[in-house]
């Protein structure tokens, strides 16, 4: 079959690999409907994700239709249309059991990798380093599904496969950071970033009862369409002091909560962003967390920061003594999209959360490098490029 | 080319990165290291781990050189399942060296330990895809890919 590999730093290729096959008992295998690129994508592709190997199938967001059934399967049969949760959660142990999948301790098949870089091992994860298990990606014909039964959920009749598509890690992730964050009614909430994550995060608070969800980012047709779509307002942060207008809207105090969807690439603004640059390129830093200090300095005392965007080792310059002196609640996570699909799935199909603007640019899975050379420069207004096989 | 050799550089950075990180937050070397325990916790009540006294599988293929315990773990956790070699590995044994090689009894151990918690878990231990990649013939590729073979004996426990 075709599948999209990683062949080095930004370098992807379709090259051909053999059908995945049922390797345990509870797997199944989807042929895929749909696949997307995701922000996480970028940065394995740009080489700061550590233990990729040249010819690893990429991608983790995706719906397809369930070919082939393993005798340990108990709630799905051929023929299911499903949406998959990017992490892969065994469903019994006790991170499982507690709802915090992607922290589960039976999926990662490389666990002295994922220990060496963290302490602890996350989850497994389709398509992705090697720290977080040999699983390949979903940006192929077929892929495998281990324990389906709690990985695999089916797409209510009348959601469209794109429409669904998203439901696998992108509007869980943005409605974790709004949970996890602990938006309540009444909040003024700041979202850093407009990329699939950081709607669908601002798009959870305001369903979740906040007055106000503001939406930073820089790209204008992200802004505008966070405020079509999503109904959040939106500050471009550069041509606005981000700080100074989060303080003048929130009648001085600063946002409740603030969530952080960009990741350690960050752009930025100043002399910081090229020291960050610098330091990162070189290796000397693994992460840039321009945005992250940004929310740390902006939410109001005893507030909550949550970190979706992802960082894999240490950042430079990070102000914890305001996190201490403010009182702060600082929190991150890879999402636990197990513990929200089901109802997310229902909310697309009533129409409360609208997911099928991001799918910017719909191609062939043949053309899928292309489709991240415009997903990473954010070229011709891509939000998101959706591949179908 | 350059890619190729970009990629080595960030592979080696990322591995520098993690080892500046393990130096910081642990001390360079654990004289203990050959005779702690090495524990898992099994979500299951001790009966099921250790039913009959009988060791869970794989353990209970090493026999007699091991020693077992078992005791609840506290919080409603499940059962807290340690084992260690009976004879303590000898320091050469459990170097740096002889870990890469995968020479090290305790990884046996290790592997052992994981694969029991999760067949008692879920009935089942996940295997990786096959091939889990179009190549497996590049230089960073074969150090990813050693690095994954020696990974469900190596780690923290
Ligand atoms: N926690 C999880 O489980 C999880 C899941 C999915 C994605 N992610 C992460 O979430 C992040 C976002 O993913 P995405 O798919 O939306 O990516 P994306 O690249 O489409 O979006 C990132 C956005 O951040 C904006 N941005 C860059 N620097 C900024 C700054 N300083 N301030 C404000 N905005 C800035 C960019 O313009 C862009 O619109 C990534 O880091 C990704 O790895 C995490
Ligand atoms: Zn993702
Ligand atoms: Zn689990």
């Amino acid at each position: 079959m075709r599948a999209v590999c990683w062949e080095g730093v930004n370098k992807l290729s379709v090259e051909q690999i053999p059908d995945p096959e049922i390797r345990n008992e509870q797997d199944v295998v989807v042929r895929l409907l749909a696949s997307t690129t995701c922000g996480s994508d970028l940065h394995l592709i740009g080489g700061y994700i550590p233990a990729m190997q040249a010819g690893d199938v990429i991608g983790h967001e995706f719906v397809g239709e369930v070919v082939e059934v393993g005798p340990g399967v108990r709630r799905h049969a051929v023929g299911d249309r499903v949406v998959v949760c990017s992490f892969i959660g065994c469903g019994r142990c006790w991170y499982c059991r507690n709802d915090l999948w992607s922290l589960c301790d039976n999926t990662n098949t490389n666990p002295g990798i994922g220990q060496a870089l963290f302490g602890y091992e996350t989850a497994g994860i389709f398509g992705y380093s090697h720290a977080m298990g040999g699983i390949r990606g979903s940006h192929a014909e077929y892929v495998r599904v281990p324990f389906a039964d709690y990985g695999a959920f089916p797409v209510p009749e009348g959601v469209d496969d794109i429409s669904a598509l998203f439901a696998s890690d992108s509007v869980p992730t943005g409605w974790m950071g709004a949970d996890l964050g602990g938006v309540r009614p009444g909040d003024v909430v700041a979202v850093w970033g407009c990329g699939a994550v950081g709607q669908m995060a601002a798009r959870a608070a305001l369903l979740k009862g906040a007055e106000r969800v503001i939406a930073i980012d820089r790209l204008p047709e992200r802004l505008a369409m966070t405020e079509r779509h999503i109904g959040a307002e939106v500050i471009d942060y550069t041509t606005t002091d981000v700080a100074a207008e989060l303080r003048e809207r929130t009648g001085g105090r600063g946002p409740d909560v603030c969530i952080e969807a960009v990741g350690m690439e960050a752009h930025g603004t100043g002399p910081d962003h090229v020291y960050d640059q610098v330091k990162h390129q070189l290796r000397l830093q693994t992460d840039r967390p321009t945005a992250v200090r940004q929310a740390i300095h902006a939410c109001r005392k005893g507030g909550s920061v949550f970190v979706l965007g992802v960082f894999a080792g240490a950042v430079d310059k990070f102000p914890l003594g305001m996190v201490v002196n403010k009182g702060l609640t600082l929190r991150g996570a890879q999402m636990h999209g197990q513990r929200y699909i089901p109802m997310l799935l229902e909310r697309i199909a009533k129409g409360e959360i609208s997911t099928a603007h991001l799918a910017t640019h719909t191609m062939s899975l043949d053309d899928a490098p292309r489709g991240y050379d415009m997903f990473k420069h954010k070229k011709d207004g891509c939000v998101r490029a959706v591949f179908r096989p | 080319m350059k890619n190729a050799a970009r990629t080595a550089l960030v592979l080696a950075g990322a591995g520098a990165g993690a080892a500046v990180l393990r130096r910081l937050v642990s001390p360079p070397s654990d004289p203990r290291r050959g005779e702690r325990w090495m524990v898992v916790t099994v979500n299951r009540p001790p009966m099921d781990v250790l039913p009959e006294g009988r060791p869970p599988t794989p353990l209970d293929e090493f026999g007699d050189a091991l020693e077992i315990t078992v005791r609840p773990a506290p919080g409603d956790r499940g059962t807290e399942l340690a084992a260690r070699l009976r004879e303590t590995p000898s320091a050469a044994e459990t170097s740096l060296p002889s870990r890469l090689a995968g020479e090290d009894p305790r990884q046996e151990v290790r592997r052992a330990l994981r694969e029991a918690k999760s067949l008692l878990e879920t009935g089942e231990v996940l295997r990786s895809d096959a091939p889990p990649t179009a190549r497996e013939d590049t230089i960073g590729g074969r150090i990813v890919g050693a690095a994954s073979r020696r990974s469900g004996g190596e780690g923290v426990l």
